[in-house]
């Protein structure tokens, strides 16, 4: 057990470290120049090109991610170009946030999700099943800033149930997490119907029928243990979309996570805060999935972490 | 449709009384009827067996009893089911709760898949003594360890706290008979119970229902298509057919004297042991596929830089050859490398040692290299549905290895696969059909005809007509002789049924943890079997002779509790063969070695 989980957690750098590089790449082939961003539209050439050599710009490509590598071995993920602070505190400041929306939205999503998808499955191909699907269908094709702000529209501007937007409150999670949740919840209702209806056929209910079991005890103790089984390596998968989602999510509702954190910074090219807030998405994404893989044999008894 | 006499039970009143049931299934056709009015009693601590061939309703039957029809499809469309006094048809889901495993119990096929694989032994256990209320729930834990106990699984204490995936076979059928005894129930249904099980282990549970009927007087509803076990189990039986009964009389009536005709052809095409005619000798024909020292051996990985730790000896050291016209049988159980040695004459799987296949040495060939040896070597599975293509034509898949080949190309492909489709009893016009549009036996028909397409010497045949009912059966091992004696074709037939195997081999081997127990002529080893390996393998096969009393099975002496798992650099250790006479080799057995 603790050989594999240091396996797995050495195989989790190496691929966070292929990651650092990828971006590296990407951001240094961008054409935007941070220099100019910096300096300003009227600033002279002399300028921009003594922040170049400031910045340390001008250093060929394995010079500069060497010097960025090194720094992040040390905890150092540089200072950002435009806000005069150290990226690291940057993030940290804004971390909190998004890990409780994700969490929120994480449990939104489970709970919206498996109770259609079960629902669903046990009334298949009845009107309820039907009009679930229906919901599920449209939960994943419609964009998530529509959907944001129409919830504003409805439940904070019209019925005032919730604020605007904003960070502090419980209310302030409602809305957000519902955005960024539904989503998945669309994904996964499909998933655990389809997963639901496979394990009704199988020979295992059958047996539990046999015994004289009621169907509330066969469905919960039977169907939705082995029903679940596929969609807990999903979770781990479905961080890297809430990464995706939060960045809008966060610019809809105004909410102080890393997500405004990134979109500002790509808009402006601050690379050393667009590298920091990747890293730490990658990290929740190799994480999620590790904890997806150790997760599971705890379910499964047939599965051996070796 | 006769009225069935009921003879048994000593006329005690009928614990189970059937009237004229039937039940219909919905097709997009409309509704097919599956079980056509059928009558029959049950008597308390009797065997009653429905027999019958796929289809013949015997399975929908006990659903029936069970109120476990597929719904919405099946329903029970007339008759009544008496369970005592009431009635089972006019019965709500509510009401039946309490029948079931409470009154009635089953137990079903597949062992593996009808447990949950979630939960404990013990959980799965409890969990129907508590919902009958049999006993407190404090008390539940020893019951379960009682009745683990009274299904004679050794070690039952640690079996308790097990999953089902790390029992074998056997024992969880076991599991399941114990979840099934739970309650006491006067009505066992059996629906074939050891059809997924090696014969040896067919034969202990078997026993063990035999031994539990005695114990607790329970009667049993025994659903079989093996007319060996319908022989050894039963006392009276119903045989079905098309969802009506053909016959319905006691065992040894219906064995000594069948009424009618479908009955005859069905006990006509058991195939028994030692009634098999003798086989010309094929001593000096050519040897067309020749191996020496063949090992497979698979990895298992494991730790914290994924090395291998340990390795699955599934073939060691095995040596043999088959001549031209000759079949060449492998028997033995489930894992004992069968079927991984008829892969390894294909190359599907990575070996060691030397496989020449007439004359070419296989050994250290690429894909690419192999081509032309395949065309020599060819292999037809077992479940002929899951190994064709459902998209493609069985013309297309009949013809793609001619193409592959370059045998044919435009036209001639046609011909040759109209030629081929009629060679193995098809009409030419099914090639433009789709694999789900034929039954089993036709579609094990198109994979040998499929097989055939490259003029092979050597076919390789997995288990080909395990997955058949007896008489499609006995038809497919026709045309395979018919086939070995017009085109001289050799056949290495894998086999776990010994009976199959006395009416095709020349020469058998017997395998067991990938090395070779026993070998030689069909008629030395299966009538004269020298290693008690051999020896128990025969004991335990049912005989469809209701008449002879049965013997009791060999002990174990002599065969070691054994897995084919060694560590890294470990080997088991490697058992030689000597010679009785004329080719009939067998095992030193280690009782008998000090």
């Amino acid at each position: 057990m603790w050989g594999y989980l240091l396996r797995r957690l050495f195989e989790s750098a190496l691929i966070l470290l292929g990651i650092t590089f990828v971006t590296f790449i990407l951001l240094y082939l961008v054409p935007a120049d941070p220099a100019r961003q910096i300096a300003g539209r009227s600033a002279t050439a002399e300028t921009v090109a003594n922040i170049r050599d400031q910045l340390g710009l001008n250093d060929p490509l394995f010079v500069q991610y060497w010097r960025y590598l090194a720094g992040l071995f040390q905890g150092d993920m540089g200072r950002s170009y435009l806000q005069r602070a150290e990226v690291a505190s940057l993030i940290m400041a804004r971390l909190p946030a998004s890990l409780m929306l994700m969490v929120t939205a994480i449990v939104t999503e489970l709970i919206i999700g498996l109770t259609i998808g079960v629902v669903a499955a046990l009334r298949r191909n009845k009107p309820a099943d039907h009009s679930l699907m229906i919901f599920s269908f449209v939960a994943i094709s419609a964009p998530q800033f529509v959907i944001g702000i129409l919830l504003l529209y409805v439940f904070a501007v019209q019925l005032g149930w919730f604020p605007i937007g904003g960070y502090g409150t419980w209310a302030h999670f409602v809305l957000p997490s519902v955005t960024l949740g539904l989503l998945g919840a669309g994904w996964y209702s499909r998933m655990m119907r389809s997963s639901m209806i496979e394990v009704l056929n199988q020979d295992l209910v059958r047996t539990a029928r046999a015994k004289g079991l009621s169907k509330l005890r066969i469905v919960t103790r039977h169907v939705m243990p082995n029903a679940i089984l596929p969609i807990i390596a999903m979770i781990g998968i479905d961080i890297g979309l809430f990464m995706s989602g939060i960045v809008v999510v966060e610019s809809v509702f105004g909410w102080p996570g890393i997500g405004q954190l990134a979109w500002q910074a790509i808009q402006r090219v601050d690379i050393p805060v667009i590298m920091g807030v990747t890293m730490v998405s990658a990290t929740a994404i190799v994480l999620g999935n590790l904890l997806a893989d150790l997760v599971a044999p705890l379910i499964d008894p047939r599965i051996k972490t070796k | 449709m006769t009225e069935t006499r009921e003879t048994g039970g000593g006329g005690t009143r009928p614990l189970l009384t059937v009237r004229d049931l039937s039940v219909q299934v919905a097709t997009e056709a409309g509704a097919k009827t599956v079980l056509d009015r059928l009558s029959f009693d049950l008597t308390g601590g009797e065997t009653l067996a429905l027999a019958g061939e796929s289809g013949s309703g015997k399975s929908m039957t006990a659903l029936a009893i069970m109120g476990l029809l597929p719904k919405p499809m099946a329903r029970v469309s007339g008759g009544a089911i008496k369970l005592g006094e009431t009635d089972l048809t006019a019965m709500d889901e509510r009401g039946y709760r309490k029948i079931r495993s409470a009154r009635v119990a089953m137990i079903f096929q597949e062992p593996m898949t009808s447990l949950n694989p979630l939960m404990t032994v013990e959980r799965q256990l409890i969990e129907v003594l508590l919902e009958h209320e049999v006993c407190r729930r404090s008390e539940a834990p020893k019951q379960a360890l009682r009745l683990l106990k009274d299904v004679r699984l050794t070690e039952p204490e640690r079996r308790l706290k097990q999953y089902p995936h790390e029992l074998s076979g056997g024992m969880r059928q076991r599991v399941m008979i114990a979840i099934a005894l739970a309650c006491d129930p006067e009505i066992l249904i059996a629906d074939e119970p050891t059809t997924a099980l090696d014969v040896t282990v067919q034969a202990e549970i078997l026993d063990l229902i035999r031994t539990l009927q005695a114990e607790h007087g329970t009667a049993v509803l025994m659903i079989t298509h093996d007319m060996g076990v319908v022989a050894e189990m039963a006392d009276r039986v119903i045989v079905l057919r098309h969802g009506r009964q053909e016959e319905a009389a006691p065992v040894r009536e219906l064995f000594a004297a069948p009424q009618t005709d479908y009955a005859r052809t069905l006990l006509a095409a058991v195939p028994r042991l030692g009634s098999a005619p003798a086989r010309p000798q094929a001593e000096a024909r050519k040897k067309i596929v020749e191996v020496d020292d063949l090992s497979v051996r698979f990895d298992i990985t494991g730790g914290i830089l994924n090395r291998t730790i340990a390795r699955v000896h599934a073939v060691e050291n095995v040596s043999f050859h088959i001549r031209e016209r000759e079949t060449l049988a492998l028997v033995g159980e489930s894992g004992c490398g069968k079927s991984t040695i008829g892969k390894a004459l294909l190359g599907l799987v990575p070996w060691d040692g030397s496989i020449r296949v007439d004359g070419v040495q296989t050994r250290g060939r690429s894909r690419a290299m192999m081509h032309p040896v395949l065309r020599d070597i060819q292999m037809v599975f077992q479940d002929p549905g899951a190994s064709m293509d459902a998209r493609m034509t069985v013309g297309e898949q009949v013809i793609e290895p001619m193409r592959v080949h370059g045998l044919a190309r435009g036209s001639e492909l046609q011909d040759r696969a109209e030629w081929l489709f009629k060679r193995v009893g098809l009409s030419p016009d099914m090639l433009s059909r789709y694999p789900h549009e034929f039954s089993g036996g036709q579609r094990q028909r198109v994979c040998i005809a499929r097989a055939l397409s490259l003029s092979p010497k050597v076919i390789v045949a997995d288990e080909s007509v395990s997955a058949l009912d007896v008489s499609v059966q006995a038809q497919v091992l026709d045309l395979l002789q018919e086939l070995q004696e017009e085109d001289g074709l050799s056949y290495l037939f894998i086999s776990h049924d010994m009976a199959v195997i006395d009416r095709v081999a020349d020469r058998v081997m017997v395998m067991r943890l990938g090395q070779v127990m026993e070998e030689g002529p069909r008629d030395a080893v299966l009538r004269d079997p020298q290693h008690p390996y051999t020896k128990r393998l025969l004991a335990a096969v049912p005989v469809p002779d209701p008449t002879r009393s049965r013997p009791a099975m060999p002990d174990a002496a002599g065969i070691e509790e054994a897995s084919p798992i060694f560590p890294v650099g470990q080997s088991p250790q490697r058992i030689a063969l000597h010679d009785l006479r004329q080719g009939h080799r067998v095992a030193r057995v280690a009782a008998t070695t000090p």
